[in-house]
């Protein structure tokens, strides 16, 4: 498996660990959620970096109050058609405030990478060999945007007013009432 | 009426250029049918049973004379001459190709007009009220809401992947005419005792397999948090909607199997954590979108004056479409027109490219250029001065868009069924043509009176026969098509879901179905003023079976 | 034995077409290939297959045909209204006269 992150394919520094295997003597792991409560404080107490793989029927508040400690959240596409990843990254960057890598996982069209990045989702792992120009050139597909979502785009109703918009949609915006541009 | 500024402008742009690159790979093989279905649906191309089908976007179904002509165009160019108009206020071509469409959305951007989001598993266009901001009884425009909604609906990246298709209308009036009850959600405004304008927010409303009317979640939402709050219900929904049954996919199973107040606690929690955030409305925001909606310039005329009540008298074709077609007017002196394209034996909401033509004509003749379409399949003129009715009738007149029968029994809703639509079990069409000509005679339609005749082509309920006084569903028994009547239904304030009044009948025997239910009616009211859905359900369902089933009374053959 | 035929759209234009005997897709039905019995009809599906991967169709199935001596229909309603090529009643397109689907 291969992870576009940051426009570039890198590495995969995790390791995927199931319910009951061993865990690595050292490295970053990814664990399930049912593992994760289940030996949250060995997990928690171990120095490594920790992953907590999410199915997309598991709400991401169930993270609320190990957040802090998490560096990585998987999520999953099962079908491409199947959206719930959509909303579990914006809960865990609007509501959570996670500010990890949120990773996507199964089977997503390079269509919808664009949709992911304004939902919060920085990687996605894709078979290995798959090209990733389409990717890239989907990320600049559209340079206008009209709501406001989990990433940093500016997006209309806040140009519109003049105003900049600096942070992710749990913020409150303060928006000059000038309008930037005339119609 | 709004106008693109350059992020609308962009936008779209950008949007044609994405789909021009992904059918450009799917003619190459890049892509697959199956990865293309969704791309393709999202741009509004379906493949039904002849051909593709293009499903256009109107927003709240307002649209100016110059968009309907490039509408006729597009016929004229791309398709066969003819559009349907839908009901749900957008406009379908039966024809086009796929490796056109691209250049068709070209056109359609020229004249800020799209296809995105009219199909798919996303937000759909959100439906208003045809008389919008003209209409007598109205509390606020709706359409710079809708306008607000569309925008933020629009490639919204977190609800491109719902469950199932998502459709929002809006009311602004007293009375609703938008059948918000009906939808996915449905706004209707409102004054809360402070006098503050607001929204109910009505959830789980549908039609199809299993037809219901919405619950009232929220009785009252500020404007300024209009957005956040339907945030909060799309996430609540594209989390737990169900994935497993294409059946079972849309809000209204999912506000059923949780509860009414069980939903409406947990769209309450997610909103309580993101309704002060970037997605409030500021009032000015508001007010901004609304200059686009202003009125135009009226003059100020006197109502109803002496010349025309002698013009009407003088004309009993022109009376009687007065009668029905025309209604009153917020400003002195004006009149909203409603154009029907219902014709005798017409198919329902069609519209041939010429009539597109004439009415954009008509529209920039007699209403400052602005039109409108209705979700029951007709077109409106919204700004008319009375003194051109009499002009503008004779012009409509000759053009086959005047026919005098709104909300008459003729004015018959009904989708493309059979003839065109892939998912159909039976035609519609010709059905509706045998009613239309059955009742033609405009005596016996104004005698008859309002009479919602609503007609699906199968369970999907395109048609919206479930909301029709008298419903009538297409079904497939033994590879022949049959008719199943329903009746009571309204899509109105006092919504309903019709009942089935017994078992199916033959394509030759509906039409004399029809005929009988209409007699029982007629026959059993208390006066003119006892309107069909209203002696309905005053007597039952009962007497109706009696007169169709009953004992050994011969069914009257459907007239010619 | 089962009587039948392959039928698909034309990915480009999205015009109905019948899979024939010389292996290529013909827009009336009276020329799609019969075919009888379950094998002929598994290796003509097989053919669609193929022509849907070289992106020449797009949703091929197998309808019923009846043999009535010399004339050859589709046995459903759906389907003779497919083959027709158009709906069963008279559209009003105004003036226009200009391309016609084959």
């Amino acid at each position: 498996m291969a992870i576009l992150k940051h426009g570039a394919l890198q590495p995969n520094e995790w390791q995927e660990v199931s319910d009951d295997a061993a865990l690595p003597e050292t490295g970053s792991v990814i664990v399930s959620l049912d593992r994760w409560r289940r030996d949250e404080a060995s997990l928690r107490g171990s120095n490594r970096a920790i992953g907590v793989r999410l199915q997309n029927t598991q709400s991401p508040l169930a993270l609320s109050n190990d957040i802090d400690r998490l560096s990585l959240v998987v999520l999953d596409f099962p079908k491409f058609s199947d959206g719930r990843a959509f909303s579990q990254a914006r809960l865990l960057r609007d509501r959570l405030g996670f500010t990890g890598e949120i990773r996507a996982t199964g089977n997503v069209l390079r269509d919808q990478y664009l949709f992911m990045t304004r939902c919060g989702i920085d990687a996605v792992e894709l078979p290995e060999g798959t090209p990733i120009e389409g990717f890239l050139e989907a990320l600049s597909e559209f340079s206008v945007w009209y709501q406001p979502a989990a990433d940093e785009r500016t997006h209309a109703m806040a140009l519109r007013r003049g105003g900049k918009h600096t942070g992710s949609a749990s913020t409150v915006v303060n928006d000059s009432v000038a309008a930037m541009w005339a119609y | 009426m709004y106008r693109y500024d350059e992020f609308d402008a962009t936008f779209v742009r950008e949007r044609v250029k994405q789909f021009t690159g992904q059918v450009e790979r799917r003619l190459a093989g890049e892509i697959t049918e199956e990865q293309f279905r969704p791309l393709r649906l999202q741009n509004g191309v379906y493949l039904q049973l002849h051909a593709y089908m293009l499903r256009i976007a109107i927003p709240y179904g307002t649209l100016s004379s110059k968009q309907m002509r490039k509408l006729g165009f597009i016929a004229r160019r791309y398709d066969r001459g003819f559009g349907h108009f839908t009901t749900r206020q957008n406009i379908q071509f039966n024809w086009p190709q796929l490796d056109e469409v691209p250049a068709i959305l070209e056109h359609l951007a020229e004249v800020e007009m799209h296809a995105i989001q009219t199909s798919g598993n996303c937000i759909r266009n959100t439906t208003a009220d045809q008389h919008s901001g003209v209409a007598v009884d109205e509390i606020e425009d709706p359409r710079v809401y809708a306008e607000i909604i569309r925008q933020w609906s629009t490639l919204h990246p977190e609800f491109a992947f719902l469950p199932r298709k998502f459709k929002i209308a809006v009311t602004g009036a007293a009375h609703d005419r938008a059948a918000v009850r009906v939808h996915d959600i449905g706004l209707r405004m409102l004054k809360n005792e402070a006098g503050e304008i607001g929204f109910e927010v009505w959830v789980g409303g549908g039609l199809g397999r299993t037809p219901i009317i919405g619950t009232a979640i929220k009785p009252f939402v500020e404007k300024q948090h209009l957005l956040s709050y339907l945030e909060a219900v799309l996430r609540v929904y594209n989390q737990l909607g169900r994935r497993d049954n294409l059946y079972k996919a849309r809000i209204k199973i999912l506000v059923n199997a949780t509860g009414a107040e069980e939903f409406a606690r947990l769209v309450e929690e997610e909103w309580q954590s993101i309704k002060d955030s970037a997605l409030t409305l500021p009032l000015e925001e508001i007010e901004r979108i609304r200059q686009y909606f202003a009125l135009p310039e009226y003059e100020s005329l006197p109502d109803w004056t002496p010349e025309f009540e002698a013009a009407r008298k003088a004309n009993p074709e022109f009376a009687r479409w007065v009668q029905s077609n025309v209604k009153p007017h917020r400003q002195a002196g004006y009149a909203i027109v409603d154009i029907s394209l219902k014709p005798d034996g017409g198919a329902p909401g069609d519209a041939s490219a010429d009539q597109m033509d004439i009415v954009a004509d008509l529209a920039d003749d007699y209403s400052f250029g602005e039109l409108r379409v209705s979700h029951h399949q007709n077109l409106v003129l919204p700004h008319v001065r009375q003194q051109d009715l009499f002009a503008l009738w004779q012009r409509l007149s000759g053009a086959k868009l005047a026919t005098s029968n709104i909300g008459f029994i003729t004015d018959i809703i009904a989708c493309p069924g059979l003839d065109y639509c892939n998912l159909a079990n039976a035609r519609a069409i010709p059905v509706a043509q045998r009613i239309s000509r059955t009742f033609s005679d405009p005596k016996r339609l104004a005698e008859i009176g309002e009479l919602r005749l609503n007609i699906s082509g199968c369970i999907n309920a395109c048609g919206h026969h479930h909301v029709g006084n008298i419903g009538i569903l297409g079904v497939d028994k033994h590879g022949e098509e049959f008719y199943q009547v329903t009746l009571g239904g309204s899509s109105r304030d006092d919504a309903s879901i019709g009942k089935i009044v017994g078992p199916a009948f033959s394509t030759e025997d509906i039409a004399g179905a029809v005929e009988t239910i209409v007699t029982t009616y007629l026959g059993a009211r208390t006066s003119e003023a006892e309107r069909f859905i209203d002696t309905y359900r005053r007597i039952g369902i009962d007497p109706f079976k009696e007169a169709l089933y009953g004992n050994s009374q011969a069914r009257r053959p459907a007239a010619e | 034995m089962s009587t039948q035929m392959v039928t698909a759209n034309r990915l480009t234009d999205g015009m109905v077409v019948y899979l024939t005997n010389q292996g290529d897709w013909a827009t009336q039905f009276s020329a799609g290939a019969v075919l009888a019995g379950e094998a002929a009809a598994e290796a003509a599906m097989a053919d669609a297959a193929a022509a849907a991967k070289q992106q020449l169709i797009v949703g091929q199935y197998l309808i019923d045909v009846l043999i009535e001596g010399d004339s050859i229909k589709p046995t459903s309603t759906r389907e003779r209204i497919r083959a027709d090529r158009g709906p069963t009643i008279e559209v009003d397109a105004g003036s226009w006269t200009g391309r016609i689907g084959d």
